[in-house]
């Protein structure tokens, strides 16, 4: 049964290709002089500049941390490319039909059509590919509802008092050691502000792309959700295949005012390297909310790529009443390796959080959930309910869990309930008997798992993030 | 024709030997009952004829209406008609049972070349079917048999069948553990999918059963083989006096070796 469940899981990466398209890349390395290079091809103001050098010296004095479970080749930050853009984009396209064909072409392979008229009706996209945003739809329609939405590349420019006012101020610069070398040489990403009041009328959705050779993706998100606003975004990233391993180290703050409300849906499908473990894409990513009075945000995520997965999607409960909750489905297959959780820091009175955390581990995988929940000495009536299942297939892969409590409040509550299960033979046979083969058998088994999760996308991502988990698990039954 | 014609079935789990040498040959429209002591292979038997992975054929034939089973996957001997009521019926959490019947029924029928139901057809069909075992409606969006009691598994297990219409339905012990109306509504699912072309297999340790679903041959398995066969009247014989007449077996020795 074993047997027939890891060819199961075998399966092509499909976003594996490479597009030729020419590109403008730094030579690898990286020092100041790349940094002032980076800012230049954004024709940054100083203050950004300066606000860059100051990160590159805290990352220079930072380690490398190692209290992460998983294990990977040091990374030489020298041998980095850390700007890649196609050239047809050093003349700012000004609409999409002066877009490269070809990236056009990229998009719409990976099934993200960015030409309106064929997209999902009701999201709007950001492109990313490498270190440039190639594509924002919809802009002009979420203008008139007074929505901004544009790469952050370009917030510097035309809003530079909401960024300098917020960039930094959930992540901070020595957050942690790829938070600041972030800093230093981010290059691009989405910037989003929902007006007060305000009910973004569609879904905003970026989409990354590493497509160039060494290089590392630095991108950056800011989502401000100003009082009493509501916005739901997506994330999906890949990458091709290739032998070496690739960095993706982004930041991405969110903001939620007073009564506002951020749903963050992500789905990462970075190349997770071949069954050896070789190549695939480092995914270290800081990913942290910070919510005011009667605030809410919801991070949901669908992790099936990357090599190594270093992320921790979490909430700063700063206000009174405001909720904090993480969705997680965390599939790891082959050699690949996730520590993945959240933290929920309480700060504010009866603030609530909920953590539901789904890790599938197949092959010979890792996959632990690292979570924690701290209590503030003032979060008086504060509640948190943590659930963390794991499921395994097979018999040479491994689920851990770290779960910490920090309670300083003696009026808080804490609860947290824990699973681990297998796909077993009686289920598995159930669904032969009645007709299902193998392959769907597993892939019914493992959706069923992740319904919790699953329910709490957006529709159209719902059902895409059941396509990806079931082409994760597709290959063919001998 | 037989419907299923199992001829010098010898098998094992795990080195040990379980069949013995079986012979059965069942005609559409009839209805088998299998009795025996504890051990004797009752269950080994609809697995093995089933497919279940780690029983290991060592020699003999499965013929259904015409397919050898002996070498098919578990699902292509499911697509050729062969149901199996599971004695345990196992918990898929929060895969709905609707989901799981319809991607069973689909999978069935896309394998004799129809086309897949539309939700709305299916969705009909499911809810007759659900009435059928008197199970509440609500029981189609809930987790196959999560949190189900022993009585609603079972009927869910004949729910199915009704769904999926086999041409040989093998019901292991799916009277355990029911009380009396239950017993009636597994009975009442099963005697409403009786007809010409379809047959049964039940197997059972009680007569009890028997009296619902009215069997045209009853035979007694021990020690891996069929020792004896008859009537509808050889349950209430054995109901009466046990196996021990049959095997040769002392009462105790009967129960000490179950399995």
């Amino acid at each position: 049964m074993t047997e027939q469940i890891d060819q199961a899981l075998e399966r092509e990466y499909e976003a594996g290709f490479v597009s030729d398209i020419e590109s403008e890349t730094f030579a690898p390395g990286l020092d100041e002089d790349v940094i002032r290079r980076i800012s230049a091809m954004k024709s940054e103001p100083d203050w950004m500049l300066e606000w860059r050098l100051k990160a590159f010296k805290t990352w220079q004095q930072m380690e490398e941390p190692e209290w992460a479970h998983v294990d990977y080749q040091k990374i030489d930050f020298q041998a980095i490319s850390y700007y890649s853009a196609p050239k047809s984009m050093a003349d700012k396209p000004k609409s999409l039909d002066e877009v490269d064909p070809e990236l056009l072409a990229t998009y719409e392979k990976l099934g993200i059509p960015l030409l309106e008229q064929q997209m999902l009706a009701g999201v709007a996209v950001d492109a990313v590919f490498d270190s440039v945003s190639v594509v924002t739809t919809f802009r002009e329609k979420l203008w008139e509802a007074g929505v901004i939405f544009c790469p952050i590349s370009e917030a510097v420019q035309e809003y530079p008092e909401l960024v300098k006012k917020y960039l930094g101020s959930v992540v901070p610069q020595r957050d942690n050691y790829f938070a600041a070398l972030n800093c230093a040489v981010f290059t691009d990403g989405s910037f989003v502000y929902i007006p007060k009041g305000t009910r973004c009328p569609m879904e905003l959705s970026t989409y990354f792309r590493i497509n160039e050779q060494n290089t590392g993706q630095f991108e950056r998100t800011l989502i401000i959700a100003d009082e009493g606003s509501h916005v739901s975004y997506l994330e999906g990233c890949t990458a091709p295949q290739r032998d070496e391993n690739q960095l993706h180290a982004a930041v991405v703050e969110l903001v939620a005012l007073d009564d506002a409300e951020i749903k963050y849906s992500t789905v990462q499908n970075w190349y997770p390297g071949d069954e050896n473990g070789k190549g695939g894409i480092y995914n270290f990513v800081t990913k942290r909310a910070v919510c005011h009075t009667n605030a809410k945000v919801s991070w949901t995520q669908v992790e099936t790529g990357s090599a190594v997965t270093w992320k921790y999607p979490s909430c700063i409960l700063r206000g009174d009443n405001s909720i904090g909750e993480f969705y997680s489905v965390a599939l790891t297959r082959g050699m690949q390796q996730a520590d993945t959780g959240t933290k929920m820091i309480h700060m504010g009175k009866n603030t609530r959080s909920t953590i539901i955390s789904k890790g599938i581990s197949a092959g010979r995988s890792n996959n632990s959930y690292r979570g924690l929940v701290r209590m503030g000495p003032r979060a008086d009536g504060a509640r948190n309910f943590t659930q963390c299942d794991s499921l395994l297939i097979g018999d040479q892969c491994g689920a851990h869990t770290f779960p910490y409590v920090e309670t300083k409040n003696p009026t808080a509550i804490v609860e947290h309930e824990a699973t681990t299960s297998k796909v077993s033979d009686d289920q598995m046979f159930l669904c032969q008997q009645r007709g299902l083969d193998a392959e769907k058998a597993v892939s019914m088994i493992v959706n069923g798992f992740c319904k919790e999760v699953f329910k709490e996308l957006p529709m159209e991502f719902a059902v895409e993030a059941g396509k990806l988990l079931e082409i994760s698990l597709e290959g063919s039954v001998g | 024709m037989s419907m299923l014609s199992i001829k010098n079935l010898h098998a094992s789990v795990e080195d040990k030997t379980i069949l013995n040498g079986l012979d059965l040959d069942i005609k559409p429209g009839e209805v088998h009952a299998i009795m025996g002591p504890n051990g004797a292979g009752k269950s080994t038997l609809g697995y093995v004829v089933s497919g279940r992975e780690g029983y290991n054929v060592e020699q003999g034939t499965a013929v259904l209406d015409g397919v050898e089973l002996l070498e098919l996957d578990a699902e292509e001997r499911a697509r050729a008609g062969l149901f199996l009521a599971f004695q345990y019926p196992v918990e898929i959490p929060g895969v709905s049972n609707m989901e799981f019947m319809k991607a069973s029924v689909d999978a069935q029928r896309e394998a004799r070349g129809e086309a897949a139901l539309s939700s709305r057809d299916f969705l009909t069909m499911a809810k007759e079917a659900c009435s059928k075992v008197q199970l509440p409606l609500a029981f189609l969006k809930r987790g196959v048999n999560e949190g189900f009691s022993g009585g609603e598994k079972k009927r869910n297990e004949i729910m199915q069948m009704l769904l999926l219409e086999p041409k040989l339905c093998i019901l292991d012990e799916s009277d355990s553990g029911l009380d009396i109306d239950a017993l009636q509504v597994v009975a009442d699912g099963v005697n409403s999918l009786r007809s010409d072309d379809r047959s049964f297999i039940v197997i059972t340790h009680y007569q009890r059963l028997l009296d619902y679903i009215k069997p045209d041959f009853v035979h007694v398995l021990s020690e891996g083989k069929i020792i004896k066969t008859g009537g509808a009247e050889l349950a209430h014989e054995l109901e009466a006096q046990g196996y021990a007449w049959l095997t040769g077996d002392s009462a105790e020795n009967t129960a000490e070796t179950s399995a």
